[in-house]
Parts: C-alpha cells; sequence; structure tokens
C-alpha cells in the first residue's frame, strides 16, 4: 500500500511517499527524514522523548500514525534554534545544566517549548513539573529542568515587554 | 503490529460506511489505540481514521445552558471549561499527561481499554481478550483491581477520570451508527464485565460516539475531583472521586458522587447521594455518605486497602467540594489541598 502525505515540517513544504501504514510519525522522522533529533524511549507515549509539536500542540510522535499527518505541521527540535542562534529554552537548558545524558533532551525542549506557549506558570515550579510530567528523565536533571524553564519563561517575558 | 487497510473518510457517513466493515477499527487521537496495537493486543483488518472529521470537534453551548462537546474535542481543549464545569475540567487535567491530552479526544477517553497489566500481555490468560481464557490477574497481581462491580470473569478497572466527571454530571452520550443516531446517559453506556467482559459498553459494531451532552452547569461553585495514585502526575488512580454538591442556607440540597479506579466502569454512589441530601456539610456526614459508597466493596487478593482509600479519597473530595470549587497546579491531588 503506498501512502503519500504532504506535510510542512520545521517550515518546509514536503512530499513524502512511504509503503506501509504502521509508520509512525517519529519513524517517518527518524529512519526515513533523517530527523534523528526525536528519539525512541519507550516508543508507547510514556517517556516523552519523542515529544514534536504537530499543529501547535506538543503530542508523543510514536503514538501517531505518519499517515493521518496529511497537511500537517510539524515542528521538531531540528527546527526550534535560528541559524546559529539557539531558542531561549535551548540555550536555559544548556545554563542551567538541565541534562546529563542527553537522551530524554530534544522531548523535554519540546515539551517545555509548548508548555510556555500555551501560557503555562513557569512562576510555579509545581506548575513546571505537572506541565512536564509527560517527560521523563532517567538522570533525574528534574533540578535543572525546572530552573531551566523558569529562566527560559523569564527571558521570554523581558522579551515581549521590550517590544 | 499487524498491517491493516487505512482509510481516510471524508464524512461521517463515509466513516460510518467504512467502519461498519467486520474488523474494522475507528481511529481517532490513537493514544490508546496504537499502543495497543503495538502489543499485539488490538489487531484491526482495518482503520478508519475519523480524526480530520469535520464538525465533530466543537463545543457548543445549548438553548437552557447546557453544552454539546464533540468527540473529536481534544482533552487538553476541555480547559476552556473551567468556569462553567471545574469538575470536568479538574479530572481531565489529572488524567494522562499533556502530550497525550492534546491527542486524545474525548470519544476516545470514553472508549478506554483498561490498563490490567494481563489484558495488556497477550502472554496471559484474559477473558476480555480471549473469552474463556480464564483471568491472571485473580490470584495474580491484583493490587489495582476492583473492588465493587467484578465479576469471576474480569476485575479490570476503568481507567477514564472524565468519564468519572461526565458520569457526576448526568451527561448524556451521542451515538451514530449504521442503522441511525441513538442516545444514552453515560451510566448506561457501560457495561459491568458479568460473564461477558469482552463487551464493556453498550456500542454496537459500526457504531461511534458523535458527543457527550451536559445538562446546565448547577454545581461549579462546589464541586472536586480527587486522585491517590503512585504518583503526583501522569499515573492511573488507584482511587478517585468526583464531587459536587448545591448548598443552600448550610445544607446540601443536592449531592452527586461517582468514583474512578475502583470498578470495571465508572462508579455512581447514588445511595450516598441520597444519604447527603438534606445533611449539613461535616467531617462525620462525608465520612458516613464515603462508608456508604463503599458498602459493597470486596478485595480481590492483596488490594483491600483500596476499599478504605477510596473511602477517604471520596470523604475528602466532598470535604473540598463543600469548601468551594478550586483547580490547583497539581489537579486532583489529595496533598496540600485540604482546608
Amino acid at each position: 500500500m503506498n501512502l503519500a502525505i504532504s506535510a510542512t515540517l520545521n517550515g518546509v513544504r514536503r512530499d513524502v511517499v512511504f509503503d506501509d501504514p504502521r509508520v509512525t510519525l517519529l519513524d517517518l522522522l527518524r529512519e526515513r527524514l533523517g530527523l534523528t533529533g526525536a528519539k525512541k524511549g519507550c516508543d508507547r507515549g510514556q517517556c516523552g522523548a519523542c515529544t514534536v509539536i504537530l499543529d501547535g500542540r506538543r503530542v508523543n510522535s510514536c503514538l501517531v500514525l505518519a499517515a493521518t499527518c496529511e497537511g500537517a505541521d510539524i515542528l521538531t527540535i531540528e527546527g526550534l534554534a535560528r541559524g546559529e542562534t539557539l531558542s531561549a529554552v535551548q540555550a536555559a537548558f544548556i545554563e542551567h545544566d538541565a541534562l546529563q545524558c542527553g537522551f530524554c533532551t530534544p522531548g523535554q525542549i519540546m515539551s517545555a517549548t509548548a508548555f510556555l506557549s500555551e501560557g503555562g506558570d513557569w512562576r510555579d515550579p509545581e506548575a513546571i513539573r505537572e506541565g512536564l510530567s509527560g517527560n521523563l528523565c532517567r538522570c533525574s536533571a528534574y533540578a535543572g529542568i525546572v530552573e531551566a524553564v523558569q529562566a527560559a519563561g523569564r527571558r521570554l517575558e523581558t522579551r515581549k515587554d521590550a517590544a | 503490529m499487524n498491517s491493516f487497510e487505512y482509510i481516510e473518510p471524508r464524512t461521517l457517513d463515509e466513516a460510518l460506511a467504512a467502519g461498519g466493515a467486520a474488523g474494522a477499527v475507528y481511529l481517532a487521537g490513537g493514544t490508546n489505540l496504537v499502543d495497543l496495537m503495538k502489543a499485539g493486543v488490538a489487531r484491526p483488518a482495518r482503520l478508519v481514521h475519523i480524526g480530520r472529521l469535520e464538525g465533530l470537534d466543537r463545543i457548543e453551548t445549548l438553548p437552557g445552558g447546557g453544552l454539546r462537546i464533540g468527540a473529536l474535542v481534544r482533552n487538553a481543549d476541555l480547559a476552556a471549561l473551567a468556569e462553567r464545569y471545574p469538575l470536568l475540567v479538574e479530572a481531565t487535567l489529572s488524567g494522562a499527561s499533556a502530550q497525550l491530552r492534546n491527542a486524545a479526544t474525548l470519544g476516545g477517553n470514553l472508549m478506554q481499554r483498561p490498563r490490567c497489566g494481563y489484558f495488556f500481555d497477550p502472554a496471559s490468560a484474559c477473558n476480555k481478550r480471549q473469552p474463556g481464557a480464564g483471568c491472571d490477574m485473580i490470584g495474580g497481581e491484583s493490587r489495582g483491581a476492583a473492588i465493587l462491580g467484578a465479576s469471576p470473569s474480569c476485575v479490570a478497572t476503568h481507567p477514564s477520570d472524565l468519564a468519572v466527571a461526565l458520569l457526576a454530571l448526568d451527561a448524556v452520550v451521542e451515538i451514530a451508527g449504521p442503522a441511525g443516531r441513538r442516545e444514552m446517559p453515560v451510566d448506561a453506556f457501560y457495561r459491568l464485565p458479568g460473564d461477558e467482559p469482552q463487551r464493556e459498553t453498550e456500542l454496537a459494531a459500526g457504531e461511534l460516539i458523535v458527543a457527550a451532552r451536559l445538562p446546565a452547569s448547577e454545581f461549579a461553585g462546589h464541586c472536586r475531583y480527587v486522585k491517590a495514585r503512585d504518583r503526583v502526575s501522569f499515573a492511573f488512580a488507584l482511587a478517585s472521586a468526583a464531587a459536587a454538591l448545591r448548598l443552600d442556607g448550610g445544607v446540601i440540597v443536592e449531592a452527586r458522587l461517582a468514583l474512578g479506579g475502583v470498578a470495571p466502569k465508572p462508579w455512581r454512589a447514588r445511595e450516598a447521594e441520597a444519604a447527603l441530601q438534606g445533611a449539613k456539610p461535616s467531617d462525620e456526614t462525608f465520612a458516613k455518605a464515603a462508608a456508604i459508597a463503599l458498602a459493597g466493596a470486596a478485595p480481590v487478593g492483596d488490594n483491600a486497602f483500596k476499599i478504605e482509600l477510596a473511602r477517604r479519597v471520596a470523604a475528602r473530595a466532598l470535604k473540598l467540594a463543600a469548601a468551594g470549587t478550586r483547580i490547583p497546579a497539581l489537579p486532583a491531588s489529595p496533598f496540600g489541598a485540604a482546608r
């Protein structure tokens, strides 16, 4: 069965043909489009390492069938930076040492990016922990992750005020 | 995952025509179904993707103040109802993770299969997966098993939080099928396992949930959802309770109480509700009502703790509802929420 979708991937329109309806969005990104930022952790929607932003919403790409993505707008970790300039969340993760092994980090960053754009309350550590509970970190870098989200939230608000 | 035919209908009629075939299954957000397919538990011959059908993703206010929520409304989008239906919002936001709530739909949430580990494992005996095979949870790891409404054929619990709130609020499920439309209250929509645990709802082959309807909001000022679980976020309920009260002059004039995580379906505690009517809110009143709600409970193996846990969760939810509605940063958390 040949399937074809046309989708916007990190701002670029792509026509993708694949041969099996079982292909998930995660596998399409990693195995067929060469975008290996989103990670395959549990592959069952429990760890969040595969988080991407699909039509403006963070989702577990391991549970999305690629065939359902006709016309979709997909943002992955590869699409966050502007050239060499990191996004506020990316920079804050580095500054606050919000990772150890780094495997969960692309998912954490995509999830945190969405949490902030959803208007999540970054001033409240409890709200951050709840908002990012779908992203597990086996190195337990959670303290740094919460600090990074707070710092990124503060920075984005400062920019908004300045604009 | 088995292979399947993939169909993307353009209209509801096309979907119903495609969904009536043997082995056909509807796919919306996929958060439960794709997981079950990866586990080898669901093996559909045909997937009918309804996720993009128009008109099923709206929330409409009805004449008289009620609400009609389309089956494809995402769980996350129910948060917009916090003013009018805070009970529904707190319950929904206490379920799953932000990523899953963004993908999961109302209809899919109501159609969730149990999270029983034996159901999810094709190497185990499960009457739900394979009628007549037996139940490995009975005599096995039964910590999470049902304490109300179970049968010797199945002791799995229903995993939804949202459905518990819908049940407490007297919601109605609207259904479309090859034979036309029908509707039924949430309570009648779900079945107890009896000797047919493979039939979890009254949906017939090819039928589809198209919406849930709620009566006008009467409980917005005094309602809470409380959920006890192994961690404070992103976990299924060991026991949960949706409580809603109408108070007048210091007296409870109407009470609603529904339990989650304790039965094969969302569990309405009508006798407890009757006992609350006309009573004054107090710890004693709520403890008595909670005891009535759990009066028929029986343990499966090692899970007698759930009976006392559910009793306390129910009493806590009633007490918090009486104190006034509030959705904390950790929705439905029993911690830090007592006043």
